[in-house]
């Protein structure tokens, strides 16, 4: 009983946290977007604009609610209800903190430790695809449909090269539980140093699925009208856009958490505090961390310009998947050199 | 021939190895675009910070009125035939007994309306006033949600008559002199 309660509580405050995050990141965005660019931004609502995500979520609801008349009801609806779900559901997996004592039992900082943590991730994250595909198809217009497909093929091709790019760190780590890695990297052993082609690939790949620049090719208002959620409007388009920050904000959880160390931080022992310190501390870092990529991903959307579709195929096909097979050969080449099984 | 000296020849030349990686050139445009993080803003805030303007500066028109407070306008028409963008538009009144104290002359502008959306700002109105009653002033239009809000009548363009609801325009009528 008192376990589910636990894990209740946590589910709510990571379900919370995420949509705090995701909301104050569209703010983020405008800001660092603005000051890229010279500009002040949002400014308006409350002191520095901060209410604007407020404002902006008010107006969302407000706005009229139009489904096309030729349009599939139940998919058109069930499209963003698919984004959001997904977006929401990853963030069970990811260990926030290492473990709290409370009166003496121990509380994992994470909702659930499944030993196939990444396998998990990467199940969810590909039905984020059927959201995207099922929004596009249910408009019923054939712009959309032309933007789902190129948003969902985009988004298989960068799998692939990204699951690839993580099995060369589970052979390192030689385990798939998220935790586990994260306990690897005690200290400042963190994989990045150790798997940095990987590392790269990883994170190219984590800007393609989150559809950020430069990837951002399923919105294309020149091509496309505005790729698969041209006919949503209001709350819908609302979840596809949010659905899309959540996504932004789970992948940089994941970058910092399998290649940086998630929670761990370089000289955690020599400071002295008691276990239920650290931990705060650890996920404070581990918070800091997060917010270091969200910034990072904003930092690549106002510098890099976007690919050309073909471009786009190109890279994912012909060189990160190239790329990503290599790192697997040269990792377990690595690996069993080191192991004395190699010459 | 060369027009310039900044043009450069075009080279079709194979990319090195390292500008096939992309990534220091994106390496580059980073750093470039965080420096940016830190420079001046170029906004100005408008309605709390206006943007300085020169002294001949032409924008909403003010009626004048004389030292007694009496309109300058005679309604004689001649700023609405120099337009050249027809924004002037005005019926003309004839003054009664005891109006001598609004009006300077026997005859004045009951309506006088300048559509703003018209307005060039060219200043030829006050070019031809023989009146010395229009004039531009250093105040910019402020926006609206609709066209009819750009028809200024005499409510917006006449100056108070109170000492602080006047409207100074005698930088205008001293950059015209010369000195
Ligand atoms: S400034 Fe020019 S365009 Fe405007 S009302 Fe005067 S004469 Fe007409
Ligand atoms: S503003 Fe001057 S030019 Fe125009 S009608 Fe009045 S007196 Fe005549």
């Amino acid at each position: 009983m008192e376990f589910i309660i636990v894990k209740f509580v946590l589910v709510v405050i990571v379900f919370l946290v995420s949509l705090g995050v995701a909301a104050y990141s569209t703010y983020a965005e405008r800001k660092i977007a603005a000051f890229l660019q010279d500009r002040v931004g949002p400014d308006r609502a409350g002191p520095f604009g901060l209410l604007q995500p407020i404002a902006d979520g008010v107006k969302m609801f407000m706005k009229e609610e139009i489904i096309p008349t030729n349009a599939d009801k139940g998919l058109f609806i069930l499209g963003p209800s698919i984004m959001m779900m997904t977006a929401t559901m990853t963030g069970v997996v990811i260990p926030w903190g290492n473990s709290l004592f409370i009166n003496g039992t121990e509380y994992p900082v994470q909702i659930t430790d499944v030993n196939i943590g990444i396998l998990y991730i990467f199940g969810v994250v590909s039905i984020g695809v059927y959201g995207i595909m099922i929004g596009g198809w249910a408009s019923n217009n054939k712009y959309s449909l032309m933007g789902a497909i190129r948003a969902s093929s985009q988004m298989i091709s960068y799998e692939l090269a990204m699951g690839m790019s993580i099995i060369a760190l589970v052979m390192t780590t030689g385990t798939l539980s998220i935790r586990e890695i994260v306990e690897q990297q005690q200290g400042f052993h963190w994989n990045v140093f150790a798997q940095p082609l990987g590392f790269l690939l990883f994170i190219v790949c984590a800007f393609a699925e989150c559809n950020r620049t430069p990837f951002d090719l399923p919105e294309c208002e020149t091509e496309l009208v505005g790729g698969y959620h041209t006919e949503y409007s209001s709350m819908k388009l609302g979840f596809y856009l949010f659905a899309e920050y959540i996504n932004m904000f789970i992948s940089a959880a994941i970058i910092s958490s399998l290649y940086f160390g998630g929670y761990n931080f370089p000289f955690i022992d020599q400071l002295g505090l008691s276990h239920n310190m650290l931990t705060l501390l650890g996920t404070l870092i581990f918070f800091g961390k997060i917010f270091f990529f969200i910034f990072f991903f904003m930092w690549i959307r106002w510098t890099i310009p976007r690919f050309r579709y073909d471009q786009l195929m190109h890279l994912g096909w012909r060189i990160m998947i190239p790329l990503a097979i290599f790192n697997i050969f040269l990792t377990a080449g690595i690996v069993l050199w080191k192991n004395g099984q190699l010459f | 021939m060369q027009l310039t000296n900044r043009s450069e020849i075009v080279v079709n030349k194979k990319m090195t190895f390292m500008e096939r990686l992309y990534l220091p050139a994106i390496l580059s445009g980073l750093m470039i675009t965080v420096k940016h993080l830190f420079k001046k803003r170029a906004t100005i805030k408008y309605p709390e910070e206006t943007r300085p303007v020169a002294a001949v500066y032409r924008g909403w028109h003010v009626l004048k009125r004389d030292e007694q407070g009496r309109e300058n306008c005679t309604a004689c028409g001649l700023c609405a035939v120099a337009c050249p963008a027809e924004a002037i538009t005005m019926t003309a009144a004839e003054r009664k007994k005891g109006e001598e104290h609004l009006y300077r002359e026997e005859k004045y502008a009951e309506v006088y309306e300048i559509n703003m959306l018209r307005c060039i700002f060219c200043g030829l109105c006050e070019e031809a006033c023989p009146k010395e009653a229009i004039f531009l002033t250093d105040r910019m239009v402020p926006s609206n949600y609709d066209r009819g809000g750009f028809i200024f009548g005499k409510d917006k363009l006449v100056e108070g008559t109170s000492p602080d609801t006047r409207i100074d325009i005698s930088k205008r009528t001293n950059a015209h002199r010369k000195p």
